[in-house]
């Protein structure tokens, strides 16, 4: 396994930019995922590392060495893709096999058994090799198609997007699986997906890309806590982060249009801003600072998601369970005054 | 408002059946949901409803009045898709008061009732623009907004936000539930995202195989599911099931953890399970807790935060992985060796063969909702 480096690389069509001076390291068996919309730039930057696409700027290193000018083959990556493209008249241990069997590679039947059978039994599929892949269920065919990547051992693994087709049950399950082998493995991984679940927790590491620029790089626990950007803090978490524009002097400020007010804070803010809280810090409470009507709620099991009018403004808080209150419900609520989110006109984060 | 009653209702291709026969009763006002997986028939069963699809045998019944043979307009019902289908050259207005101009209305009752209308799912600053030039989520209100014009016996929606993103899902998901406790109208809604059917339903009828599974509150299929399908489809991650063994008020579980289980069980499991004493012990991920005295062990096998809480999960014997719900604070790395306690209200007994859940003494069937 290798690492891999992007330096200030842009890539343009014709005169439309899709990715801007883009520039990260992937470690050593890191777990790294790009995440961003349709046409964040994310698959571009998988080509571009592979060497299916030639940037038009900036530079790319393997192993620190300058790969620009290196053929996608002598880059040695693997490609997994979201649709799974398997020989379906092979069975699963001869479309195992195949990249083994590729004539440059000359390995010896003997060890591609062996490597065959090591592989599917990291993804269970020991009980499917005889099987035709035509006959597989989607969750199955996927495992082929990563075990047919693993096999090879490339420097890098390059997924775009494996788990989207599948349904949400073996999404959940193959995430986990997935995650296990990386870890176990230590193989260099590189993920793009439109998913912040997926992102949050399956990565490292994790680069949010919006068009064609990255936002923020950093550990799930990173983004999550201490979002960069105003869109960054948006794209992870559900149900999503409670916005609102405030306004202060001094050490105090409010959320307009509601009763939200705060004092005492030990920073200096600007005269207007943005506000974000997390809606599992929105916390019920009877002698609650705050309060508000209760305008629905959306039982998850779990949890609870409570829509809570405050003067204009609505907000949302999860609670842990089942809540005893129905619609218009009059209720006290705190804000945790830890976790409060300054973001600035521009949607930056405000730092102290 | 109406009432939907379906007697038997049931639909067959040669001799498949794509619904058996089904008994349901929507009363009037409620907010129904029909969820399943693809396949599982429950599109079908709103398209009988609506007469876009005949039935092969049974009765379909609105307001006690048998509706089985009508033309899908003289059932006063509005349909929702998951696909907009608006009018490209209409304006959104245009589109809106489509369905009261066709029935004749004046021009003036047909302003005010698309005004209101538009009020209501805030979309006024749109009345003027073409779908073409609106955002996904916005032409899905504008349909809403067609459907609710007519004011009409009940809605049928089929899965009205399948085709919008993750954001605008999320706000259309309570938009359309604060909507119909503000509107009050009987509305049957089919979808295969349990999340969307726990946040909006007043009952969930979850299907599967052409039959249903189980109609109850959001609360009953989560807390107390009737089999191991149901268990398994709502929650994500499902409720964790886990092979085990019963004998004299110790279950074992594979892998050989054992825990005593509550008194309130010990009847129904002497008595509902096979001889063998097998069963499948179901719990939620929020059920079990970390402790270093636990009475289940295991070993991580991953771990992730999910930004308010992490997931551990646990390999208690080969190829059997539970997840459970922790804090944020509970970090362990894979290999990890674990020990975790189950809290005995919320642990749920299946039999191995039948799937079906037992059932606790009563004292305990009230248990489970923490």
């Amino acid at each position: 396994m290798s690492n891999v480096r992007l330096e200030h690389v842009t890539k343009r069509f014709k005169d439309y930019a899709a990715l801007c001076d883009v520039s990260l390291t992937i470690n050593d068996g890191e777990f790294f995922v790009l995440l961003g919309a349709t046409g964040a730039g994310k698959t571009t930057t998988l080509r571009v590392i592979a060497g299916l696409e030639k940037q038009s700027e900036g530079h790319v290193y393997f192993d620190d060495a300058l790969a620009d000018s290196v053929s996608p083959a002598d880059r040695d990556t693997a490609f997994v893709f979201q649709q799974y493209s398997l020989y379906p008249n092979m069975s699963v241990y001869d479309n195992l096999a195949f990249p083994l069997r590729a004539p440059l590679r000359r390995v010896p039947e003997l060890e591609i058994k062996q490597r065959v059978a090591a592989a599917a039994e990291k993804l269970r599929i020991t009980h499917l090799l005889e099987r035709k892949t035509g006959r597989l269920s989607g969750g199955e065919m996927q495992r082929v198609s990563i075990g047919r990547a693993i096999i090879r051992e490339p420097r890098i693994f390059l997924m775009d997007e494996p788990l989207s087709n599948l349904d949400a049950k073996l999404r959940e399950a193959l995430r986990v699986e997935l995650k296990h082998l990386q870890k176990t493995q230590h193989s260099t991984t590189l993920f793009v997906t439109h998913d912040q679940i997926e992102a949050m927790t399956m990565a490292d590491r994790i680069a949010v890309l919006d068009h064609g620029r990255i936002l923020q790089i950093g550990t799930p626990t990173e983004i999550y806590d201490t979002p960069s950007t105003a869109v960054v803090a948006q794209l992870v978490g559900t149900p999503r982060i409670n916005l609102f524009n405030a306004s202060g002097a001094g050490s105090s400020f409010a959320v307009e249009g509601s009763t939200i007010q705060f004092t005492g804070v030990p920073r200096r803010l600007p005269e207007r801003f943005t506000l974000g809280v997390r809606p599992e810090n929105v916390i019920l409470t009877e002698d609650g600072q705050f309060n508000g009507q209760i305008v629905l709620t959306e039982p998850l099991g779990v949890e609870t998601i409570i829509h809570i009018r405050s003067g204009e403004q609505t907000l949302l808080s999860l609670v842990p369970g089942a809540v005893p209150f129905g619609i218009d419900t009059d209720i006290r609520f705190d804000i945790n005054r830890e976790r409060l989110h300054f973001f600035g006109a521009d949607g930056v984060r405000l730092l102290n | 408002m109406a009432n939907i009653e379906l007697r038997q209702v049931e639909k067959k291709f040669g001799s498949l059946h794509s619904v058996k026969p089904l008994d349901l009763t929507i009363h009037d006002g409620e907010f129904v949901i029909l969820l399943g997986p693809s396949g599982c028939g429950k599109t079908t069963t709103l398209r009988m409803i609506s007469g876009l699809e005949a039935v092969s045998g049974g009765q379909i019944l609105f307001d006690g009045k048998d509706v089985t043979w009508n033309h899908p307009s003289e059932r006063n019902i509005a349909f929702v898709f998951q696909f907009f289908a608006l009018y490209s050259h209409l304006t959104a207005r245009e589109n809106i008061a489509f369905p009261l101009q066709a029935e004749g209305q004046s021009r003036e009752a047909v302003r005010k009732q698309v005004a209101e209308v538009a009020r209501m799912l805030r979309i006024e600053h749109l009345l003027d623009k073409r779908p073409g030039g609106l955002s996904g989520g916005d032409q899905q209100r504008v349909a809403l907004a067609r459907a609710l014009v007519r004011r009409p016996a009940a809605f049928l929606m089929d899965e009205p936000l399948g085709a919008l993103d993750a954001e605008f899902r999320e706000t259309m998901r309570a938009e359309i539930k604060r909507l119909h406790i503000d509107q009050n109208a009987t509305t049957l809604y089919v979808t295969h995202d349990q999340i969307e059917a726990m946040a909006m339903g007043d009952r969930i009828v979850v299907m599967s195989n052409a039959e249903v599974q189980q109609a109850a509150t959001p609360a009953e299929v989560y807390h107390t599911p009737a089999n191991i399908f149901v268990a398994r489809f709502i929650g994500s991650p499902g409720m964790n099931l886990v092979p085990a063994h019963y004998a004299d008020g110790v279950v074992t579980l594979d892998g050989g953890s054992s825990f005593n289980i509550d008194d309130g069980w010990r009847e129904s499991l002497g008595a509902g399970l096979p001889d063998d004493g097998n069963v499948i012990v179901g719990f939620r991920p929020e059920a079990a807790r970390i402790a270093a005295e636990g009475s289940l062990r295991g070993a991580t096998y991953a771990s992730d935060m999910h930004g308010g809480y992490n997931m551990l999960h646990i390999e208690i014997a080969p190829n059997q992985i539970v997840h459970v719900r922790t804090s944020r604070q509970v970090n362990y790395a894979i290999g990890d060796n674990l020990r975790f306690d189950l809290h005995p209200k919320m642990v749920r007994f299946f039999h191995p063969q039948t799937e079906l859940a037992l059932q606790p003494e009563p004292a305990l069937q009230k248990s489970g909702v923490p």
